[in-house]
């Protein structure tokens, strides 16, 4: 009996990377026509396309990418939702195709970052010749960097030392391992955008961008594409046994927003949605965390890595340093953690991102991850969250049989 | 070094937390029932008991005119930082609300915030936007349950000199004077224990 589970047909993410003689039409087609093949499908067979890129949000990125690759008059979606886009875009597909609107759908993410280098301090402009208010603050002057900081390694720096403060147990080094631990992953993802091991004296003691982040810890930027065919549980029980058996299971997709806070007027606050998520996650999944066999979870930075173990619940309350210092999320651990390198190594196309998280667990739950295979991998959690803020979770499970 | 390439060329994300071009420019139509009072161009006297509160600084003679950085710093004899503070719930914003962020409710009054402070979390930002100088003291301070974002000030900018749950107080200092000679005041936070040391 058909129910209303949805599942990914096909999946596929480019090398991330610099691609100076792509463009993200290429890109983003390159993720699409992979994931189409993939599953076994086409262009044709799809109800519905969701589509982001974030830098170029009102580009309509969705159409292009028809006009590249077929032209079929389906409803085109493009979503924009910080680096939660790509999760975002995933989602309205499986929405739409839970509704039973259609029976199969692409969700595709893609960014051009290479080169962009420090895109911090939106409000720092040059002084006026006169104090002027402006904004919301009536301020007569560029705020960042006078009242606090409004870029994203200090930004994350904050929510880490943060976590410190509040529990203990932190330090820059303690940081820095956890950015060791994922550059030393990505040696086995021929898909990174880096994927050399480094030490943890040159973690430490590479360019200090905000204290306790170094340049190492922050995610890269990069180009990259990432895509997936969604499909209806009744629609697959019609396809292929090969396309059932390779069919990764979407058991939870969910996505949150801030709740209000008090501090999250001032410094955003990436936990509660988290946790939030997380909790909703786990129930419509009906696994605990203790189930789970690997975690790609959005480690921006590596301060950003340690509060979510707490946040997706892989540890008890308050426990993440104890956690890390286990060794739990080491590939060879008991909870691996972002096995592709995650953000810091992999690379942070923001918009792809929110995908390609979800085609490395799905590689796992399908025995196809190669060098980094998690052996007998069965459920995955796939994590991110973008400032303002949105979080998606999305729990894999393997096909049944 | 070797994989990451310079910052130059970039290869970092490090996208804004805000950008001020999507801030609202006009001044609102309020629903709410308060009055908004800004602190304006107003007449304060030189000094306003900047680092550590004296007032024996004050040029009574040497008036000049003076704007807060923004329109929730208050000057006088005890500079101190304004909210918006929800008379149903007590949550406080910085910024206009029409409606709770937290309760819905839509009344407001401008509250005083407590100029005492503990450094919740605090950054030490060494690579900012062209024209920021670095270093600096990016901090979240609680300020008796209020949480405020400003920089550290009078303090080395390094993690030996700044640590989690230091008690600060809020601090004023001059970023100058424009064309008209009227001086822009902005706020900070300082250690307590280097203000108790230096009397």
């Amino acid at each position: 009996m058909a129910n209303d589970d949805v599942w990914i047909l096909g999946i596929h993410m480019t090398k991330f990377g610099k691609h100076p003689d792509l463009d993200v039409v290429d890109l983003a087609a390159e993720a699409a026509m992979g994931a189409l093949n993939d599953g076994g499908v086409g262009i044709k067979d799809m109800g519905v396309l969701a589509a982001g890129c974030l830098m170029m949000a009102s580009a309509g990125i969705g159409q292009q990418l028809q006009k590249q690759i077929g032209q079929t008059g389906i409803p085109v979606y493009n979503v924009a939702n910080a680096c939660a886009t790509g999760a975002t875009a995933l989602r309205t597909v499986i929405m739409a195709v839970r509704a039973g609107e259609c029976d199969m759908g692409l969700a595709v993410g893609v960014e051009k970052l290479s080169g962009a280098g420090l895109l911090s301090g939106g409000s720092r402009k040059s002084d006026d010749d006169t104090w002027t208010r402006h904004g919301r603050y009536g301020a007569v002057a560029p705020v960042d960097g006078r009242i606090g900081t409004e870029t994203m390694p200090g930004v994350f720096a904050q929510i880490g030392m943060e976590y410190g403060h509040k529990y203990g147990g932190t330090s820059f080094e303690l940081f820095a391992r956890i950015s060791e631990k994922n550059h030393s992953h990505s040696t086995l993802n021929p898909l990174a955008s880096y994927s050399k091991a480094m030490s943890l004296e040159q973690i430490m003691g590479d360019m200090m961008i905000a204290y306790p982040n170094t340049r190492p810890m922050c995610s890269a930027n990069c180009d990259g594409a990432a895509a997936a065919v969604i499909v209806s549980d009744a629609k697959l029980r019609t396809l292929d046994p090969d396309q059932r058996r390779r069919a990764v299971k979407v058991s939870a997709s969910v996505l949150t927003s801030d709740p209000w806070e008090e501090s999250c007027q001032v410094l955003p606050d990436v936990n509660t949605l988290t946790r939030n998520a997380a909790k909703l996650a786990y129930e419509q999944a009906g696994v605990g965390p203790e189930d789970l066999d690997l975690v790609e979870l959005h480690d921006c930075f590596a301060t950003a890595e340690l509060v979510h173990y707490d946040n997706l619940m892989l540890c008890p309350v308050g426990g993440a340093v104890d956690f890390f210092e286990s060794g739990a999320t080491w590939r060879d651990g008991s909870k691996p953690v972002n096995v592709s390198g995650g953000l810091e190594s992999k690379g942070h196309p923001i918009a792809a991102t929110g995908i390609a998280n979800v085609w490395e667990v799905a590689h796992h739950l399908r025995g196809e991850a190669g060098d980094r295979q998690i052996e007998g991998a069965t459920v995955g959690l796939a994590h991110v969250i973008g400032l303002g803020s949105a979080c998606g979770v999305h729990i894999l499970e393997k096909a049944a049989s | 070094m070797g994989h990451h390439p310079a910052l130059g060329e970039g290869s970092r994300t490090l996208l804004t937390e805000e950008d001020e071009e999507l801030r609202l420019r006009a001044r609102p139509i309020r629903a709410t029932s308060f009055t908004w009072i800004t602190t304006g161009n107003v007449k304060y006297g030189h000094g306003h008991g900047s680092a550590n509160g004296t007032s024996d600084e004050r040029g009574g003679d040497q008036l000049s005119d003076q704007i807060t950085l923004v329109d929730y710093l208050e000057l006088g004899d005890d500079p101190h930082l304004m909210a918006n503070e929800c008379c149903a719930c007590g949550a406080k914003f910085f910024d206009r609300r029409n409606a709770c962020a937290s309760c819905g409710k839509t009344e407001f009054q401008r509250v005083r915030v407590a100029g005492d402070g503990e450094v919740r979390a605090f950054t030490i930002v060494s690579y900012a936007a062209p024209g920021v100088p670095v270093p600096f003291v990016a901090a979240l301070v609680d300020c008796d349950g209020t949480s405020v974002r400003a920089n550290l000030i009078n303090v080395e900018a390094d993690p030996e000199h700044v640590s989690l749950g230091m008690k600060v107080r809020l601090a004023t200092y001059s970023l100058g004077e424009d064309s008209n000679g009227t001086e822009a005041i902005g706020f900070g936070f300082e250690p307590q224990e280097a203000h108790d040391n230096g009397k």
